[in-house]
């Protein structure tokens, strides 16, 4: 009478790393933007790569207003999408072995975003985590933060409501 | 003055149009006047943000309408030497339909010493429903004053 022993962690982490990078490599961009994700466990943190075509004002210099805000709705929308994912990847309501871009599930929909621009942006990389505030089966609020050097010093932040993807699995009202 | 309003419209164009993250979007400023700026950016596969549907990126839509924004501030009689946003508010009405410019106007409805209020909308080819609406607060960097 023992337990089923636990995966091997080389197939857990591959299991992860295929869907995530599933999810994020779906997206044209953030390529064009330089963004990647770094995973630990469930948490992700959202690198910007610096590059110079994200200047916005050249004289500072400092990274583009739009550039941040886009940098940070692709956080929020890869994190909540993440957490949808996870779950059912972690119950095995999707097997993770046949995910194609297509089976992979829709992403949010975007309701409204709104910035905060704390200071300007250095023009080097850039970090940010969201925070699912609330998922519901209809609606999701998520808040952003970004940060450069320092983690207490945020050079950025937001909030945004998002439109939860349809899932496929019938329920009654 | 007409000639006057336009070599200050031509400077803003080439001003904006040589913005890093601006040029790489391939905006366009085709309009500007007393606080308002008009400013399109053509679809492009490298904006999509949902690979199911080819929809251009929100993202890439507020750095259209912060842009524009920004434009309408510093075009403002009140005449600022620089602008940044402090906060931007978008809502977003449908998604962009993919393949066509987007048009963004932004109009500085009030300026005070500190701050322009900024108000701005997104269209694509069908220009009787907004893509986005947007409305934010930027800062007025006034020129330093010479100091008695």
């Amino acid at each position: 009478m023992s337990r089923t022993r636990p995966e091997p962690v080389q197939v857990v982490k591959e299991r992860r790393d295929r869907a995530l990078d599933l999810l994020v490599g779906g997206v044209p961009y953030a390529r064009f933007l330089g963004v990647t994700f770094d995973r630990r466990g469930d948490e992700l943190t959202a690198l910007l790569h610096y590059d110079e075509k994200l200047i916005g004002n050249p004289f500072l210099p400092a990274i583009h207003g739009g550039v941040i805000a886009s940098f940070l709705e692709m956080t929020a929308i890869i994190g909540l999408s993440w957490q949808i994912l996870w779950d059912e990847i972690e119950t095995g309501t999707i097997a993770a072995e046949n995910l194609t871009p297509e089976t992979l599930p829709r992403l949010p929909k975007t309701i409204d975003f709104t910035v905060d621009y704390l200071r300007s942006g250095l023009p080097r990389d850039a970090y940010a985590r969201a925070r699912v505030n609330r998922s519901g089966r209809r609606y999701a609020s998520v808040h952003v933060e970004a940060w450069q050097d320092n983690r207490e010093k945020l050079f950025a932040q937001a909030t945004g409501h998002f439109l939860m993807p349809r899932r496929d699995v019938a329920t009654n009202g | 003055m007409s000639l006057e309003a336009g070599e200050k419209a031509r400077i803003a164009k080439q001003f904006i149009e040589a913005i890093p993250f601006s040029k790489a979007l391939g905006m366009s400023l085709d309009d500007i006047g007393d606080g308002y700026a008009v400013i399109s950016m053509p679809w492009s596969e490298e904006l999509v943000g949902d690979p199911s549907t080819g929809v251009i990126h929100g993202g890439a839509v507020s750095a259209l309408m912060d842009t524009c924004g920004g434009a309408a501030v510093m075009s403002h009689p009140g005449a600022p030497a620089g602008t940044a946003t402090i906060d931007l508010r978008i809502d977003y009405m449908r998604p962009a339909t993919p393949g066509q410019r987007i048009v963004a106007r932004a109009e500085c409805y009030n300026i005070t010493r500190s701050v322009g209020f900024v108000r701005a909308s997104a269209f694509d080819e069908d220009e009787g429903r907004p893509v986005a609406t947007a409305s934010g607060a930027f800062t007025v960097e006034r020129p330093k004053e010479a100091k008695a």
